[in-house]
């Protein structure tokens, strides 16, 4: 894990060095500076220095909890996220909530249910899996906050519950594809293991059906959900960028995308560095949970 | 003969898919009286497990079965969904072919055989744990207590199918239906496990529906056998392993690997589907 973490410290920083265009320029303003000037600044945030000691002069600093500073604010890149990384983890767990309710709830009901109720939930999950983030933000401002007015547009509310309205709409229009892509495989997880020979073993020893169901088909099932579930709210992480832009909050996606913009090294570079941080996290309370829902998988197995 | 534990009469089972309808049961009747053992022998795809799929009423709901099947005087085919419930947890017992795959994979040993007395009999786990690891123990499980808060996969295929058999006996079935129960099994796990299962069954009375290919394990360890063939059973009776009646069942008997005598091939079945019609118009 930590080897993975040294690694894209050293891509995510290695891309910046590579991507196209100067901080120079834009720290310089459009029509560049002076010789000296930009020998000042070039010393001052050492661009000269070769690669191999840019980069262990950055991860020295990390290591420090020195995220470096924003040549665009002029400012601490870590007080310039702490105030963002709030919203984007709020937004992301809201949504996270959300998915895996509505998505496990609607899975196991097209599963469980009649046919007619597999047929809407699964036209439904068709409809919201190939429609684009920002269409259904987009939709969802427009009905929802202006059209009947119960939401506000945008920004994130002034705390508390505030904030939880605020980012309700945000948080239903990262949810939905995921939460349909979750149905689906719920749905599938679900048929599946009703087909298995132990299910039948449970029936013909007379247990009553929500029994059989909740004890040996969902526990069984949980185990793809999961890892869906997972790998969902890692790429939930990402979709913030676009969803933050379309409800303009205030939140890592968006301070990303700005500082992308702006070639604000050092803000890039920390801000994807916290992003695989929390992809990484996830990924690592994922392996945990399955050696808990399924007692053949061991942590740290030989086999 | 005595009074019919289990009796079916004429059980026919159709199969009816969008293009055709096909009888897979085919008018099969047999009984099994209180303490008896009945073995249903017959060749992959005669409807040997298919017979014990309408007994315990797991059929698919694409077979249309007719017939009638009484356990104890109650006819099976119209029990309501709470009779069928307290019949297969109070009266039938099922041991199946793979208890690998039989047996959930995510619960406990202890999980898997107090789950259906505490839940449908209202006991508390610590008393059938108690009497678990009693007959965990008769059933030639070793450390039965630690046994139980194991896994499925942490115990040899031998041993899960005597966990299935304790689990079978801890209901205190009437019947037990044994599917194949030792043909997952490797051959020194299949004896041990078979000697168990028909020492039990004989200690207690129970009555068995054995299914095997094994013509002589059902012949050691049956009081009478049945033959089957596309799906209907063509000879039974107490006779059959010493001096069978029927060309099938003679030429099945005959087709068996023998110690004494080394053959470059065995004999092949000659009987088949058209000799099969051809001697029932005759009949």
């Amino acid at each position: 894990m930590l080897l993975v973490l040294l690694v894209t410290s050293f891509i995510v920083f290695g891309m910046m060095y590579l991507a196209p265009g100067s901080p120079l320029a834009f720290v310089l303003g459009p029509r560049g500076g002076t010789p000296e000037q930009v020998a000042a600044v070039t010393a001052q945030y050492h661009f000269d220095d070769p690669f191999f000691v840019r980069y262990f002069r950055w991860l020295g600093d990390i290591f420090q909890g020195n995220l470096g500073s924003s040549i665009v604010y002029r400012q601490d890149v870590t007080a310039l996220m702490s105030g963002r990384i709030g919203t984007t983890a709020a937004l992301v767990s809201l949504s996270a909530v959300l998915i895996a309710v509505v998505g496990v709830g609607s899975g196991m009901l097209a599963a469980l249910k009649s046919r007619w109720v597999d047929t809407i939930i699964s036209t439904i999950a068709a409809i919201g899996l190939s429609t684009p983030v920002f269409v259904i933000g987009v939709a969802l401002i427009s009905v929802f906050a202006v059209g009947l007015g119960w939401f506000p547009t945008f920004g994130v509310g002034s705390g508390g519950l505030d904030t939880l309205v605020h980012l309700i709409l945000p948080a239903i229009a990262l949810a939905v594809a995921s939460a349909a892509y979750l149905a689906r495989i719920t749905k599938a997880a679900v048929n599946e293991e009703r087909t298995r020979e132990h299910v039948q073993t449970a029936k013909v020893r007379g247990l009553a059906p929500g029994v059989i169901v909740r004890r040996h088909v969902l526990r069984n099932a949980l185990i793809p959900i999961t890892t869906v579930m997972g790998l969902t709210v890692a790429t939930l992480i990402a979709g913030a960028v676009v969803v933050e832009n379309v409800f303009a909050l205030d939140g890592l996606g968006s301070l990303l995308v700005r500082a992308i913009l702006q070639r604000d090294f050092a803000v890039v570079q920390a801000v994807i560095l916290v992003l695989v941080v929390a992809f990484v996290v996830v990924n690592a309370v994922v392996d945990f949970l399955y050696t808990v829902i399924d007692p053949r998988i061991a942590l740290g197995s030989r086999q | 003969m005595s009074e019919a534990l289990l009796a079916l009469d004429n059980v026919r089972a159709v199969l009816h898919t969008r293009h055709q309808s096909q009888a897979l049961l085919n008018g099969v009747s047999f009984s099994i009286a209180k303490g008896e053992a009945l073995g249903l022998v017959g060749e992959s795809g005669s409807g040997k497990s298919l017979t014990t799929r309408a007994i315990t009423r797991m059929l698919d709901p694409a077979f249309e079965v007719s017939g009638s099947i009484t356990f104890d005087g109650a006819p099976v085919l119209s029990m309501t969904p709470s009779e069928l419930r307290s019949y297969r947890s109070m009266d039938i017992g099922m041991i199946f072919q793979d208890p690998r795959a039989h047996v959930n994979p995510v619960h406990t040993v202890g999980d898997f055989l107090t789950e259906e007395l505490v839940r449908n009999r209202g006991l508390t786990r610590d008393e059938v744990e108690h009497r678990a690891v009693a007959l965990l123990d008769e059933v030639g499980v070793r450390y039965p207590e630690r046994r139980l808060t194991q896994y499925p996969h942490e115990l040899s295929g031998g041993m899960l199918q005597r966990v299935m058999i304790a689990s079978v006996l801890l209901a205190e079935p009437r019947l037990i239906l044994a599917d194949e129960p030792t043909t997952a099994l490797d051959v020194t796990a299949q004896s041990d496990v078979m000697a168990i299962l028909d020492e039990q069954r004989r200690a207690r009375g129970l009555s068995l529906l054995f299914i095997t290919h094994d013509l002589e394990l059902a012949a050691a360890c049956c009081d009478r056998l049945a033959v089957m063939y596309a799906g209907e059973i063509v000879e039974q009776g107490a006779h059959v392993y010493e001096s069978p009646g029927h060309p099938y069942t003679i030429e099945l008997l005959g087709a068996r690997p023998s110690i004494d005598e080394r053959l470059d091939r065995l004999p092949v079945l000659r009987y088949n589907r058209d000799i099969h019609e051809q001697l029932k118009a005759e009949a």
